[in-house]
């Protein structure tokens, strides 16, 4: 612990060794290394999976190349999304401004790829030169004849949740645009899902099969239409909470529809969803189809994850996640595999997360927010974990510690959603813990840390 | 598919307002792989967060290594009234953080643009109450509208040695090898036939551990390895400079510098990347190290040349795309021509205004079957790329995109390898690396010929 930053103590809390305190919702801390990127990446993260959309990237090349093709959102139509636009501005744009550019570049990428709108994404110097994008995006959009909604993702205005509110913004300003007669009322609006690996593809066809009318998913293999008429559902379905629960309460306000939180990672949590979907339209004909539909999506699953458990029961695990709300489903995903969880921590759980979080896990539990490399690192080795579970950042501190790594964010390749997504993820968890390479690893052997002396 | 390396119309380059699937980063990633090379080093980017979390991400993914990149991590509040105080912190965080021997600091275009003073930030700093704990303090100025990230890999050598390399150190008969941004491979094979040489040498910088370290125990926070500081102090006085990259002539560069200002003679050379190069580098080799090529690396260069001529017919007229760093694709292109391959397309996300003469001096004898293109996407390059029957793309595998829409295989090369394993050690320098790069290219094609014929012929 004498390295951890005295101004980062507050966020990081054992369960039983003190009083409950934890701080969070905070900028992260200079120099801190933190795991979390800035506004723009919010917002990108939302909206990055709507496919018949352009998201163009106003600003110096680097924010779109590193978010080119970077997610596994599939889009069972139009690829647009995998295509990385930038104004790419350069030194005289500086000075001069970038309106001109921004306003060829749309209209130049309009007429090639004909998309149903247009995201512009202000990074963080486009704010500070002056640029007008707003106006830019009012007159291409009349031009035009399409939506050309900017994103207001000036990386340093806050934090990754800024962004993720940005997006949210700018996506309510399509909601309301199209007819919604013919929408049944058994229906429901996916928030909060980005169809990685083709998840959303396996909620819907669950909805679809208790006969729930599924209007727009937000925003995996989304298309603008559906989300012009989202406002047509009676119920939103709220998934990552802190990335969409912004336009789930926008929504709200506007039109009245009410919301709920879900999760479709877990046995546990994914049976649940479904009910209180069921429960809440009240229709007997719904519930007992989501009845059947979870016994025997059980009945196939449950016998698979049990030869799993044999394997897995009494290893330890670690979490590091985006969102707190994940961590939730995540730790029961676990206790479903007879695995326990050491630390449990996320870049954007909110006080409420944090309290739940407390009440889920066991003593001696480690929870911290917005933590860094070098914390993870001491945590994995203080807690002699089997398994780290979090994203691309996290790996290589798992890997070179010889941990065993399970990828559970956007880069992800295989569904880990749903019944048969808990199958896929007990597989990967048992491939990676049950691995004999661990064996080998100086972590694991004695006398070894010499062999790299010079 | 041509046979012939027929002559043919040059293509017709469009001109796009918006950049599309961009084969360039920005500035300061270049800044922050350089810096990882350096001994106890960490990379801090004056910026927002998302700059470093981002670099991370990308570095992440390539090199399987843990990358940590502090940032100063800007909001709206520093961005109006500067950004004095996170930077301060940030400092001193890093440092009871990671205990590092030298913070290297590039800015970003947030600080660039609202004009942060980094020598006036340094000063503030250094006369504080911690100034006596500070670590070295190495800025660089990386504004992500000017350049890609290759100028920011070469601006941090500069800087190192301009801030540290002094002329204290008595002439010794070490050399300085600035080597560009090559593979922890390429650059392990650099110190192997350096030390073959007899020749003591500093290689700035040298991520070679840093990238590529071996399994542990214990978390390191700064990973063993890079360049050490003591070294680069020593530059000043080495027996002469050795930098790759024909681009770089007349441009300020770290070898030139020692030469202006410490009377350094500077060599600069070509990537050493096919035999032509190669020789040329192993040339110099002989005349500093005042020995005979040693009969290991004798014996490669024989045995890629014998590797050449067998395997000649396969590569011979195929058509190439090759893309990457400047210098990296010139040196692509001077092997692809010494074995009959056409690069019927050379382009590059960089604008250094060199690429064509430089190509022209490797492979003299192109000229009108190729396409050579600055300032380049992947997008442009795919629809310039339907009219010249490539017969594969050689470069990062940002090229797949384009590959698979050719449907046309990717032979992965440089940086990143995204989508494959082991891209840090992919060999591509010396007579080692050429045989390396032969093999895979002519394993390549074979594997095209088989798989889309009717017979599957089981010798090829």
């Amino acid at each position: 612990m004498e390295n951890f930053l005295q101004e980062r103590q507050r966020q990081i809390y054992r369960k039983g060794e003190q009083p409950y305190q934890l701080d969070c919702d905070k900028q992260s801390a200079s120099g801190s290394v933190s795991q979390r990127a800035c506004v723009f990446c919010g917002s990108r993260v939302v909206l990055y999976p709507i496919a018949d959309a352009i998201h163009i990237v106003h600003g110096p090349v680097g924010c779109a190349a590193y978010t080119w093709d970077i997610r596994g959102s599939l889009s069972s139509g139009p690829e647009l999304h995998r295509l990385s636009f930038s104004t790419d501005l350069r030194e005289m744009d500086v000075v001069m401004g970038g309106e001109k550019k921004l306003y060829a570049a749309l209209h130049e990428l309009i007429d090639k790829y004909e998309p149903k709108a247009a995201f512009v994404y202000a990074t963080c110097i486009v704010g500070i030169i002056g640029d007008d994008v707003e106006a830019v995006c009012k007159r291409v959009s009349r031009e035009k004849n399409i939506p050309v909604l900017p994103v207001h993702s000036e990386g340093f205005k806050g934090t990754k949740k800024d962004g993720y509110k940005a997006a949210c913004d700018a996506m309510f300003q399509l909601v309301g645009m199209a007819p919604v007669d013919d929408i049944p009322h058994i229906s429901v609006n996916i928030l909060g899902d980005f169809n990685l690996a083709g998840e959303i593809w396996i909620i819907r066809e669950y909805f679809e099969k208790m006969g729930v009318h599924v209007v727009a998913t937000m925003t995996g293999d989304a298309r603008i239409h559906d989300i012009q008429r989202a406002h047509g559902a009676a119920l939103n379905l709220v998934q990552c909470s802190g990335s969409m629960s912004h336009l789930a309460k926008s929504m709200k306000e506007r039109w009245g529809i009410p919301f709920k939180r879900v999760s479709y990672f877990g046995v546990e949590d994914m049976a649940r969803a479904l009910y209180d979907v069921a429960e809440f339209f009240k229709d007997e004909s719904v519930t007992a189809r989501t009845a059947e539909l979870v016994r025997s999506e059980l009945s196939e699953v449950l016998p698979q994850l049990n030869a799993y458990k044999k394997d897995l029961r009494g290893k330890r695990a670690a979490i590091y996640v985006g969102g707190a709300f994940k961590a939730f489903s995540l730790v029961r995903a676990l206790r479903t595999l007879g695995m326990t969880t050491a630390l449990v921590g996320s870049q954007t759980g909110n006080r409420e997360d944090y309290e739940q979080l407390r009440e889920l896990c066991d003593e001696g539990t480690i929870i911290v927010d917005d933590s860094n490399p070098l914390e993870l690192a001491s945590f994995l080795e203080e807690k002699n974990v089997d398994l780290f579970i979090g994203g691309v950042k996290e790996r290589p501190i798992a890997y070179k510690l010889g941990v065993g790594f399970c990828d559970h964010n956007h880069e992800r390749k295989e569904a880990l959603a749903g019944f048969k997504g808990m199958l896929n993820f007990a597989r990967e968890v048992h491939s990676t813990v049950m691995s004999p390479v661990w064996k080998l690893t100086p972590r694991k052997r004695e006398n070894n840390a010499k062999e790299y002396a010079a | 598919m041509s046979t012939f390396p027929i002559l043919q119309k040059k293509a017709v380059l469009p001109n796009y307002a918006a950049v599309r699937n961009a084969c360039k980063l920005c500035t300061p990633l270049g800044a922050t792989l350089a810096f990882r090379g350096i001994e106890g080093a960490l990379p801090f980017l004056h910026g927002s967060q998302g700059c470093a979390t981002y670099m991370r991400r990308y570095l992440i993914s390539h090199f399987r290594e843990p990358m940590d990149i502090a940032a100063s991590n800007f909001s709206e509040a520093s961005t109006v009234f500067g950004g004095t105080e996170v930077f301060r912190q940030g400092i001193r965080n890093v440092q009871s953080q990671y205990h590092p021997a030298l913070i290297g600091i590039a800015t970003t275009c947030l600080t660039e643009t609202i004009g942060e003073d980094m020598n006036l930030l340094m000063n503030r700093l250094r006369k504080s109450d911690e100034a006596g704990t500070l670590p070295i303090l190495v800025p660089v100025s990386t504004p992500s509208y000017r350049g890609t990230h290759i100028d920011g890999f070469h601006a941090v050598a500069l800087a190192l040695v301009k801030q540290l390399a002094g002329n204290d150190g008595k002439p010794g008969s070490q050399i300085n090898l600035f080597s560009g941004m090559i593979s922890p491979a390429d650059l392990r094979y650099l110190k192997e036939v350096l030390e073959d040489f007899h020749l003591e040498a500093t290689l700035l910088p040298d991520y070679s551990e840093t990238l590529d370290g071996p399994s542990l125990a214990e978390y390191h926070k700064i990973p063993e390895g890079g360049t050490k500081i003591d070294s680069i102090r020593a530059m000043g006085g080495a027996q002469c400079s050795i930098e790759f990259g024909r681009t770089l002539r007349e441009k300020n560069t770290a070898a030139l510098h020692l030469q202006k200002e410490h009377g350094v003679p500077a060599h600069q050379l070509g990537m050493p990347i096919g035999v032509r190069e190669t020789d040329a580098f192993f040339d110099l080799l002989e005349k500093i190290a005042h020995r005979a090529m040693p009969r290991k690396h004798a014996l490669e260069r024989g045995r890629l040349i014998d590797a050449y001529v067998d395997g000649h017919k396969y590569v011979y007229g195929k058509r190439a795309i090759v893309y990457g760093e400047e210098d990296f694709v010139i040196g692509m292109v001077a092997f692809l021509a010494e074995i009959g391959v056409v690069p019927v397309l050379c382009a590059s996300g960089g604008e250094s205004g060199c690429l064509a003469r430089s190509i022209a001096e490797v492979a003299p004898d192109l000229d009108d079957r190729t396409t050579i293109r600055e300032g380049m996407d992947f997008a442009t390059m795919e629809e310039v790329a339907q009219d010249l029957q490539a017969d594969f793309l050689l470069g990062n595998s940002k090229g797949y995109t384009t590959a698979r829409h050719m449907k046309i295989p990717v032979v992965r090369v440089g940086f990143p390898i995204h989508d494959r394993f082991g891209g840090q050690r992919i060999l591509h320098l010396g007579y080692r690396g050429a045989q390396n790069l032969f093999d895979r290219i002519v394993n390549t094609l074979l594997t095209e010929k088989q798989e889309n014929s009717p017979v599957g012929y089981s010798y090829l």
